[in-house]
């Protein structure tokens, strides 16, 4: 087995770069929904519940939740430790955007379209938000 | 982005290390959503809720300086000097309101302490440009109003205030505004509680298009506040058409910008009663009854003191409203009525505060899914149902289905 690495271009919302462990979500992101002290989701009826986003690269479709909470639940996961390492959305929102630039979270969107059918939970990625890449490792 | 010379020499600090915190967000903000300038803003509300980030925010901004030029309304928090009468509050979280209190009056806010601001100290005209936060709010001006906000963030919002402008994009522009799906309501839609569950169903049914609804007649205020509340925490709505009574949508065609109406759906009664029974508890004994998610207006409290007028509570009932709310139901008497009964009014008070702890770990009952979907975090759980009937709970302490009461009497009766 050999890792390959490819490359997917961009757009950059909120500055920063970061590596860390692909987890996919096809279900919207409210981070207050997630328990500070362990990154795990707690939001019944999510396709993450009961597990942890901490220290993940998250891809999901889009954020959701009151304008209040999702910098609320943002700001205690990163006080914490246990905030994402970077988000990388479909349809980003004020509410998101704000909360990630002024908690100084990389995060991204408009990826390549092969970037969704190209990647898989648990592959290592380099996100670029500055320069708007996203490297992938996989094997092969 | 292109930016005034005035807007350059904020971001370049010139008018201070707070203003021009604000700025750099701002152009962040605006450079995330390729937002060609800045526009002037001529009202903001910020959702101020004490909670840690929005201290530690307002606090850095204070210490740089920074002072609003359009002085935003804000959200509650908690009326500590009246909850104490009701519970015990923690040392920490009496000194995180009042750190919060001082930072804010610093910073400029009007400290109105009300999610329903749109209806009483901030109202605006039709196409004013506003930074609304707040997610009853920014589609009520949006829809109901005509003025035009993002859906911003408590933080963004704040920024807006101190710089005086908002990146242009989103719902700043007429050509976004326009409806994107054709939303026919074939339910009775006979009370407030409906437009709940139609605003929680309907992102469900359309994703996060702006609806146009149809066959809605003549909504309550509470019943567009409900409407838009639950559209923007179901999803990420923060604007919707009605036809025939939204300033944007005196026809379909005009709601839709004069283009071809390309996607329609149908939400049936069966689709709200779907929506009610996979939001709600499981019906029952109940400990308490809360509501105010958004602050109750003053027609929906009289409906409360009609049904507890010499009738005694079997459990606690609280009520959050606005301050002027709260002043007026003195005056007409409905005040003393529930406290007669054993219930409260408490102005300023969010339900999604640490006041409430007391309530923690017990199950209640409430008319907003809104309330229910955030006390998740707080292990509280709710009953949740029309506002009459909700009352009526609290006055027996305890919630049947009346469905499944109908058909037990009526398998008795064969």
């Amino acid at each position: 087995m050999k890792i390959m690495k490819k490359a997917f271009q961009c757009h950059k919302i909120s500055e920063g770069e970061a590596s860390g462990e692909i987890m996919i979500s096809k279900d919207p992101i409210c981070f207050y929904l997630v328990d500070p002290k362990s990154g795990v989701v707690i939001e019944r009826n999510h396709c993450l519940f009961g597990k942890s986003i901490a220290g993940k690269v998250l891809v999901f479709p889009n954020g959701k939740g009151s304008s209040v909470v999702q910098a609320d639940g943002m700001y205690q996961l990163k006080m914490k430790g246990m905030a994402p390492k970077a988000m990388i959305v479909d349809y980003p929102d004020t509410t998101l955007v704000a909360s990630a630039i002024i908690m100084e979270m990389p995060l991204v969107d408009k990826t390549d379209s092969s970037f969704k059918t190209g990647i898989q939970n648990g592959n290592i990625v380099h996100v670029d938000a500055t320069h708007g890449t996203i490297t992938v490792n996989s094997e092969s | 982005m292109k930016l005034t010379e005035e807007e350059q020499a904020m971001l370049a600090g010139k008018y201070g290390q707070g203003t021009q915190t604000a700025m750099k967000i701002q152009v962040a903000i605006g450079e995330a959503f390729d937002a060609p300038y800045m526009v002037p803003i001529t009202r903001a509300h910020v959702a101020l809720s004490n909670q840690e980030a929005d201290l530690w925010f307002v606090e850095k901004l204070v210490s740089q300086g920074a002072h609003c030029r359009i002085r935003p309304t804000v959200n509650p928090s908690f009326n500590w000097k009246q909850m104490k009468k009701i519970t015990s509050i923690d040392a920490k979280d009496e000194a995180i309101v009042k750190r919060t209190d001082a930072a804010y009056k610093k910073i400029g806010a009007i400290m109105t302490y009300d999610c329903t601001p749109y209806l009483q100290l901030n109202v605006p005209r039709v196409n004013e440009v506003l930074a609304y936060s707040e997610s009853s709010a920014t589609p009520f001006v949006n829809s109901v109003y005509g003025a035009r906000s993002n859906r911003e963030s408590a933080q963004s919002a704040l920024c807006a205030a101190i710089t005086g402008v908002t990146p242009y994009y989103g719902f700043l522009k007429e050509e976004n505004r326009q409806g994107e799906i054709l939303v026919n309501v074939q339910a009775e839609m006979k009370t407030d509680f409906d437009y709940q569950l139609l605003g929680y169903v309907t992102p469900k049914k359309i994703g996060y298009k702006i609806p146009v609804f149809n066959n809605l007649v003549n909504p309550s205020n509470a019943a567009l506040m409900n409407l838009g509340a639950q559209l923007n925490t179901g999803g990420n709505v923060p604007m919707y058409h009605i036809v025939g009574v939204t300033p944007e949508a005196e026809t379909i065609t005009a709601a839709f910008q004069g283009h071809e109406v390309k996607e329609t759906v149908t939400i049936t009664q069966a689709d709200l009663d779907e929506m009610r029974s996979d939001l709600t508890a499981p019906y029952g004994k109940i400990e308490f009854a809360l509501f105010g998610c958004p602050h109750l207006t003053l027609d929906q409290i009289k409906i409360v003191a009609d049904l507890v007028e010499n009738q005694h509570l079997k459990v606690p009932l609280f009520i959050m409203s606005s301050a002027p709310t709260q002043q007026l139901c003195q005056d007409m008497g409905y005040l003393q009525t529930i406290e007669a009964a054993g219930g409260e009014i408490i102005s300023n008070t969010c339900m999604d505060q640490p006041c409430w702890k007391f309530l923690y770990g017990k199950k209640g009952v409430t008319d907003s899914p809104k309330c229910a979907y955030y006390t998740k975090r707080r292990n509280m759980e709710f009953v949740i149902t029309e506002l009459e009937n909700a009352v009526k709970a609290a006055l027996k302490g305890e919630i049947y289905d009346e469905n499944h009461e109908k058909s037990v009497s009526m398998s008795q009766n064969i």
